[in-house]
């Protein structure tokens, strides 16, 4: 595992999710994009469905300082103390594990372990996993903070960029059918998926 | 069961044997593709089904997409949707089954008398599958023309064709004529019967017109001269034509008998008691009533015999008048030379076919009166040699099949009982002789007969009535109407019953230059064979 790739640490868990904090103040990974955590048991799968910046202590409320500052990163630059009282944290939607070297898309049997590093997934890691869309059926039943259809449209795209243009046009639309038919009820929100999807 | 490399359609996901089962198409087959007609395989687990689409649908899985229709001018969303929230369904009607059970290799394809199970893939029919159930070209089976979109070639068992009685529909223009002239020449390439053709209107024996490209087609006997003797009742027409006919048939007042009479009464605008008159005159004069009737003129000779036979004036009036009308018809002579029947029969004996060509006695009253004339004595015949055949236990005659056109004339619920050709539908195999029905409106045919016509090939149809009747007494008949409704006007049919073992909707081969070639051996091949017979007569 590359370290570059390193974004978090764990520091809260579940079965269905677990939370991460960065190590550097705003290196979150983008909305939808696919992590993974693990040891030498296995590897956990998630995407990212919420992320959020604010101080270590909670009840104790950030204050405005940049009212004599010229920009933005000089209220960083005079007060350096800021980047230690603050921390991103990001949420992150279990919907996979691989075991043995399988990849499997379902919940995996134990949850992620506290202070188990996060890793950013590499390209190749993410057309591997997204040759399946079984995951959307774990996204599509939770009842999440984001509403379902903005964080699976997220993914989507966040799937469909490492891939090359020809790729990406047949991977939409092989993920569109599997949507359409997971969403067969529920029409508008088809829509309104494949709407923010769409090449 | 092992599925073909042809592409795959869909699914099975309901249906019933009477019904047939319904296909739910995948999203890579188009709705488009398929066509009304076509064959397809389903790939049961136990069994393989060569069944027919009969009908094509379109669903939605969610009513709102109707009526909130997306914006399909967007191909991403119309990709996307196609074959998933939209779908198009087949209905298709398993016919046979090919393959799967133990002694279906040995026994061929067997009808089918349940459905394939649930999620059965679906392909179009391969070639293999096609001619596992139809049968290659062979000694028996007669390439008649290709499925609708296929490449094969579908042929036809013409020993079996020629069991039954079968008949040939559509209106007219839509190539009847074509394919019975190739039917014809089938039968006599392929079986073993000999054909006697009333052709009304002199299309099969020498030349035939395609009205299409305004040319001429040749005719059975410009194809196969030694296996076909043409007769003629109008010698000039034929002569015209540049055919010297072999024999020129002429009619005897004295071969007209009075259930003739019957027959051509709505033709010569009979009245009832005319009919009978006629029974009347024949009891008083015998074999030459009608020469003696014509003869009478005297106004007291009349009188006296009128009352004698108690026929009324006016009955008689109408009844001379149909009469001479029909002494206007050259080809009746109030003495006959020569033995048509006795000729046709021994040209038929030697298994050649005889075309009757009509000439410009293409009027109904001739063509009524003779063809019935000649099938009875013909008929007659074959029946006292099957029964001594059968007596002696000898050979029987060789199968007979009579083409008639304008069927709908002779075997119209009225007059079907009294013709003979109703008898020979009815009655038929029992003594070698089998009818080829060519007509345009099946409707007007006797019910009983149409059932007994065992193979239909239906052109075009416009009317309900005509239709139905086609399609009287065959299993599916829904589903085969809509097949049949969406034929092309012109050379497409529908070809069902004894001879096939599932009905077939097909285009029949094109007749000309190339088709001649089949049937003509070329230069290179009479040399060799010529050379050969050389070789053998002089080692």
């Amino acid at each position: 595992m590359s370290e570059t790739q390193r974004v978090g640490e764990v520091i809260e868990s579940s079965t269905t999710d677990f939370i991460a904090q960065c190590y550097e103040l705003y290196e979150l990974p983008p909305l939808g994009s696919l992590v993974k955590t693990g040891d030498s048991d296995g590897e956990l799968y998630g995407i990212v469905y919420n992320a959020t910046t604010s101080g270590v202590e909670p009840g104790r409320r950030p204050i405005a300082r940049g009212k004599d500052e010229a920009s933005e990163t000089a209220i960083y630059q005079s007060n350096p103390q800021l980047l230690k009282l603050l921390r991103s944290e990001f949420e992150v939607a279990v919907v996979g594990h691989r075991r043995e070297g399988k990849l499997c898309q379902y919940l995996p049997p134990k949850p992620a372990r506290i202070h188990g590093f996060v890793y950013q997934c590499l390209p190749e890691e993410v057309r591997e996993f997204s040759q399946s869309f079984d995951f959307l059926t774990i996204l599509i039943d939770r009842q999440l903070s984001v509403p379902t259809g903005e964080l699976i449209a997220a993914s989507l795209r966040q799937m469909g960029k490492v891939r090359s243009d020809d790729d990406r046009g047949h991977f939409l639309v092989t993920a569109g059918k599997e949507l359409a038919i997971l969403l067969s009820h529920d029409f508008n929100q088809l829509k309104a998926i494949l709407e923010r999807i769409k090449r | 069961m092992t599925p073909t490399n042809n592409q795959r359609l869909g699914i099975v996901t309901g249906g019933s044997l009477t019904r047939g089962v319904e296909v739910r198409l995948d999203s890579s087959a188009s709705v488009e593709d398929m066509v009304v007609g076509r064959y397809v395989t389903i790939y049961g687990r136990k069994q393989c089904f060569l069944g027919m689409i009969t009908d094509i649908s379109l669903g939605v899985v969610d009513p709102r997409l109707t009526i909130t229709p997306p914006d399909i001018s967007d191909s991403f969303v119309a990709e996307v949707l196609t074959g998933t929230s939209t779908y198009g369904t087949l209905q298709v009607t398993p016919y046979q089954v090919i393959g799967g059970q133990a002694d279906a290799k040995t026994k061929g394809s067997q009808p089918v008398k349940t459905i394939p199970s649930h999620f059965s893939e679906v392909k179009l029919a391969s070639q293999d599958e096609f001619e596992q159930v139809f049968g290659k070209e062979d000694e028996e089976r007669f390439h008649i023309g290709n499925p609708l979109d296929m490449e094969i070639k579908l042929c036809l068992n013409m020993e079996r064709f020629v069991e039954r009685s079968s008949g040939i529909f559509g209106k007219s223009g839509t190539g009847k004529t074509f394919f019975t002239r190739q039917l014809l020449i089938g039968m006599l390439q392929k079986s073993k019967a000999v054909n006697l053709i009333f052709d009304m209107h002199s299309e099969y024996g020498w030349k035939g017109t395609d009205e299409g490209k305004q040319r001429f087609v040749k005719g059975l006997k410009q194809l196969f001269p030694s296996q076909v003797a043409v007769f003629a009742l109008d010698e000039k027409s034929s002569l015209r034509k540049g055919l010297t006919p072999d024999f020129v048939v002429r009619i005897g007042y004295d071969e007209i008998e009075p259930a003739v009479m019957a027959l051509l009464r709505q033709t010569l605008n009979l009245t009832e008691p005319a009919v009978n008159a006629v029974y009347e005159l024949h009891r008083r004069f015998g074999k030459n009533w009608l020469k003696n009737t014509l003869a009478l003129k005297g106004v007291d000779e009349t009188k006296d015999l009128l009352g004698e036979l108690s026929i009324h004036e006016s009955t008689f009036q109408n009844l001379k008048r149909g009469l001479a009308k029909l002494s206007r018809l050259g080809f009746l002579q109030p003495q006959a030379s020569g033995d048509t029947v006795g000729r046709i029969l021994g040209y038929l004996e030697q298994g050649k076919n005889v075309v009757l060509e009509f000439g410009r006695y293409q009027d109904i009253t001739s063509y009524m009166l003779v063809a019935n004339l000649l099938s009875r004595r013909i008929y007659d015949r074959y029946q006292e040699r099957v029964e001594v055949a059968m007596a002696e236990d000898s050979a029987k005659p060789t199968p007979l099949v009579i083409s008639i056109e304008e069927a709908h004339k002779f075997l119209n619920p009225e007059v079907a009982s009294q013709t003979i050709f109703g008898r020979i539908a009815r009655e038929m195999r029992k003594y070698n002789v089998t009818l080829l029905v060519i007509d345009q409106r099946p409707s007007g045919i006797d019910d009983e007969v149409m059932s007994q016509l065992g193979s239909k090939i239906a052109f075009s149809l416009d009317n309900d009535r005509d239709i139905d009747s086609v399609l009287s007494g065959v299993s599916g008949k829904g589903e085969l109407k809509t097949v049949l409704a969406k034929l092309a006007s012109k050379q497409q049919a529908l070809i069902f019953g004894y001879a096939v073992p599932m009905p077939v909707s097909f285009k029949p081969c094109d007749y000309g230059e190339t088709y001649y070639r089949r049937f003509t051996p070329s230069k290179t091949d009479i040399t060799k064979q010529a050379e050969q017979d050389i070789e053998e007569l002089w080692g």
